[in-house]
């Protein structure tokens, strides 16, 4: 009894104090910059990344996550999962309405689903494990998985799963809908215009089911294309909020140093952007695992982190990123050697065969990553030579297995089964796609325990699965992993909880608000 | 010769612009003999400023590559881009412009238009295209250079040949019945030769400056390191470190006007009648 009710009161006094700290400001405008400008906003049918950041603010998912990747509520406010880990009841929220002033239902939910199977390729994959999906009422949602499947509650994420109107969609040829190009969700802010190749503008949802937010009146997303010019927009004043990769990573620091400017890391933690080689298994040298190895003996992944990422980042250790569940860093290391590179390569009997490197298109950073790959490659003794193209010509070649060595990065949701696995398992070997197992790696035992992995319900279970994964991965260097990436994003400190989840930016401006 | 040669060093801009030249062909050949280390590789801590270590005396870049041997390493791709897309431009300017003058009518008609379609696009452009498509090695940046320089060269080509074909000993040369090719490559074309050498010692600056231009814009070769690349990488950090862009900018100024130079030389020793009227 006088334990709860001193925690009551402990309580109240951290609620009181955090709320004498922060007592958020309504009102103001926020721009920030948008890099590159998106293909569109329609989030159910284009996954780009500015695509995510601008409309995380105009959708909402079901579900959102804490920066320890654990579950929080948005349109659903509670769930339960049943004994046998295969029933999953969401409760949605009451009194949510669509920026036309619909009311968001159940309804919504399953229509959203059977949308997102047909334009939405790795919502696809994550629902591959569910049976059915029911609505008993207006706002209960109630799936049914094939068979216990760890990792489900991580797929409700607005840019895994956005919720779509069915009263706008149902019916219509989505990919010419109208309202494609003025999205209407739930979230909170509404789209209100887009100058092509200049600024789109959001402003607040007066509607909001949270009372009193967003405290935001509006937000101007600038498109500025050159990379020296965004910078320049920060220190002028014209932007207020570059998110992570919108400057070059030499700009950081300078850009950190200037007065009323916060900088933070936080907020990927739930993508955990993973920086690797893809190695060709199939052909030519990199066939021979010894090869691959001497690859990752080769380069000075130190190096690339303090010169090319001015320090930002993690030297990574295997396929899992350390943020993600079930990570380990007991595996073969593979420390910058060159004389071990240079003795695996002459016991693998290389012979100074031409080999191909597709850097990624990304801008300065990436290429003067390639080039510093390629010195290092060539230092041991490999006839490098780079194919300079756009991302569009590099996607081709990635996809038609036309390379020899590509950079890349991919996100990892969080859940080796959402974004590790499907790098490394035979059964997503598909030609044309820039993602998943484009190495062509297939090993029987990867395969087993991923869908081991997948499947196993108790965490023990699956960390043993994981952890053995890992190991055997580094050991055969499917593809030769660089870095955990880090995208800082540099904001005035008048900004305040811009970033409040493992989501960061992409999950909106819901609780930002400005210091004036 | 002689007097050419006479009349060349009486010119002092043909002088600098010779020294220039030799200067940089020199550095060219033997530069990366004395740097045997590839340009590429990370030599010491990013942005060390020039001056600073007698080892890298130029600093060095954004990975702590050797500005200094990028620049001697640059001098060799980009004299070479410069010369051998000028000599591909002549190979094919020069033959459609003698053809075109010598037998007029209707060749003279296809050819000019044919000509003109190509002049018609603004050069760069057509360039950038050309190498987006091709995609950017140093094969395909000195063909796209040729493609976009030779129609000036038809063009004067033509009016020369135009003028010399009504002169006397060539049409002599028609009437003692000598091949039109014998007329064109013994008659005409050693008279018509002296705009077309000033023309192209402009052509290599102007094809050095084209290649600058697209490394710049990230359509270099990725294997080979140029001025003008090095140019490219260095302006986003042009505020933290002046010097990567700026040694290189400069090499490509001296050599680009040196060749300038050559040129008014060889205008003035290869016209002499024009050049005493000047002074």
């Amino acid at each position: 009894m006088s334990k709860r009710v001193l925690l009551g009161l402990l309580l109240t006094c951290a609620l009181t104090a955090s709320a004498l700290a922060q007592e958020p400001k309504t009102g103001g405008v926020i721009n920030a910059v948008i890099q590159p400008e998106p293909p569109g906003l329609m989030m159910a049918m284009i996954q780009n990344g500015p695509t995510q950041m601008v409309s995380g603010n105009i959708f909402e998912g079901l579900l959102r996550y804490s920066p320890k990747l654990e579950p929080m509520p948005e349109l659903a406010e509670s769930w339960s999962v049943s004994e046998d880990a295969k029933t999953y009841t969401f409760k949605l929220r009451k009194g949510v309405t669509w920026h036309d002033g619909k009311p968001f239902t159940s309804a919504d939910v399953l229509f959203s689903i059977e949308m997102l199977k047909q334009t939405h390729a790795r919502a696809r994959n994550n629902l591959a494990q569910v049976d059915k999906v029911e609505a008993p009422d207006d706002y209960t949602v109630v799936f049914t998985l094939k068979q216990p499947f760890g990792p489900f509650l991580g797929i409700f994420e607005v840019g895994s799963m956005p919720m779509v109107p069915k009263h706008l969609y149902e019916g219509t040829d989505w990919k010419t809908n109208a309202y494609n190009n003025a999205p209407v969700g739930t979230g909170p802010f509404m789209f209100k215009e887009w100058q092509k190749g200049s600024y789109i503008r959001l402003v607040r949802n007066p509607n909001y089911y949270e009372k009193g937010k967003p405290y935001i009146d509006e937000i101007y997303w600038q498109i500025i294309p050159d990379a020296a010019a965004r910078s320049v927009a920060y220190e002028t004043g014209k932007v207020d909020v570059l998110p992570g990769g919108s400057v070059e990573n030499f700009d950081v620091p300078r850009l950190s140093k200037l007065k009323d400017t916060c900088v933070t890391g936080a907020g990927w933690e739930f993508f955990s952007p993973l920086a690797w080689l893809w190695l060709n298994n199939r052909q030519g040298p990199l066939a021979d695992k010894r090869v691959r190895q001497a690859i990752m003996y080769a380069i000075d992944r130190d190096f690339a982190k303090d010169v090319i990422w001015n320090g930002l980042g993690k030297v990574a250790t295997g396929p899992s990123a350390s943020t993600i569940k079930y990570y380990t860093d007991d595996v073969p290391k593979y420390p910058y050697d060159p004389a071990k590179a240079k003795a695996l390569l002459k016991e693998a009997g290389y012979k100074g065969e031409k080999i191909r490197l597709l850097p990624l298109a990304y801008g300065e950073t990436w290429q003067r990553w390639g080039e510093a790959v390629k010195q290092n490659l060539m230092d041991v003794g490999m006839n490098i030579e780079t194919i300079s193209t756009d991302v569009a010509g590099g996607n081709q070649k990635i996809g038609d297995w036309d390379y020899d060595i590509a950079f890349t990065y991919l996100y990892q949701y969080g859940d080796p089964a959402l974004g590790v696995g499907r790098n490394y398992v035979s059964s997503a070997i598909a030609k044309g796609q820039v993602f998943n197992n484009v190495e062509g790696y297939s090993n029987p035992d990867i395969d087993k325990l991923f869908a081991d992995g997948a499947v196993a319900t108790s965490d023990t279970k699956r960390k043993e699965i994981y952890e053995k994964a890992q190991k055997v991965l580094v050991e055969d260097v499917p593809v030769a992993w660089m870095l955990e990436l880090q995208f800082p994003t540099i904001m005035r400190c008048k900004v305040k909880n811009l970033i409040t989840t493992g989501i960061g930016v992409n999950d909106g401006f819901k609780d930002a608000w400005l210091d004036k | 010769m002689k007097q050419f040669w006479k009349s060349m060093l009486k010119s002092p801009s043909g002088v600098i612009g010779l020294i220039i030249l030799l200067l940089a062909i020199s550095v060219a050949v033997f530069g990366p003999l004395l740097f045997p280390n590839s340009p590429w590789r990370m030599v010491q801590r990013p942005f060390l400023p020039p001056f600073t270590l007698s080892t890298v005396p130029l600093g060095t870049d954004a990975l702590g590559r050797d500005v200094f041997a990028g620049m001697i390493f640059g001098a060799r791709v980009s004299l070479l881009v410069g010369l051998v897309s000028t000599l591909v431009a002549l190979v094919v300017g020069v033959p459609i412009g003698a053809m075109a003058g010598y037998f007029g009518g209707k060749v003279d008609d296809a050819l000019m238009r044919f000509t003109e379609f190509f002049q018609t696009i603004p050069s760069f452009a057509l360039a950038i295209v050309l190498v987006a498509i091709l995609q950017p090695s140093i094969y395909s940046i000195v063909a796209s250079i040729a493609v976009v320089s030779w129609p000036p060269v038809a063009r004067l080509v033509r009016g020369e040949v135009l003028s010399l074909r009504t002169r006397e000993y060539v049409q002599a040369a028609v009437v003692t019945g000598q091949s039109n090719s014998w007329i064109i490559l013994r008659e005409i074309l050693p008279n018509a030769l002296s705009p077309v050498i000033v023309l192209a010692s402009l052509m290599v600056a102007t094809a050095i400056l084209l290649e600058s231009s697209l490394s710049f814009l990230g359509l270099g070769d990725p294997n080979l390191i140029s001025w003008g690349y090095m140019v490219g990488a260095g302006r986003t950090v042009i505020r933290q470190a002046w010097w990567i862009t700026v040694f290189p900018g400069v090499a490509i100024l001296i050599s680009v006007l040196g060749l300038n130079l050559i040129g008014e030389g060889l205008n003035d020793a290869l016209n002499p009648r024009l050049s005493r009227e000047g002074r």
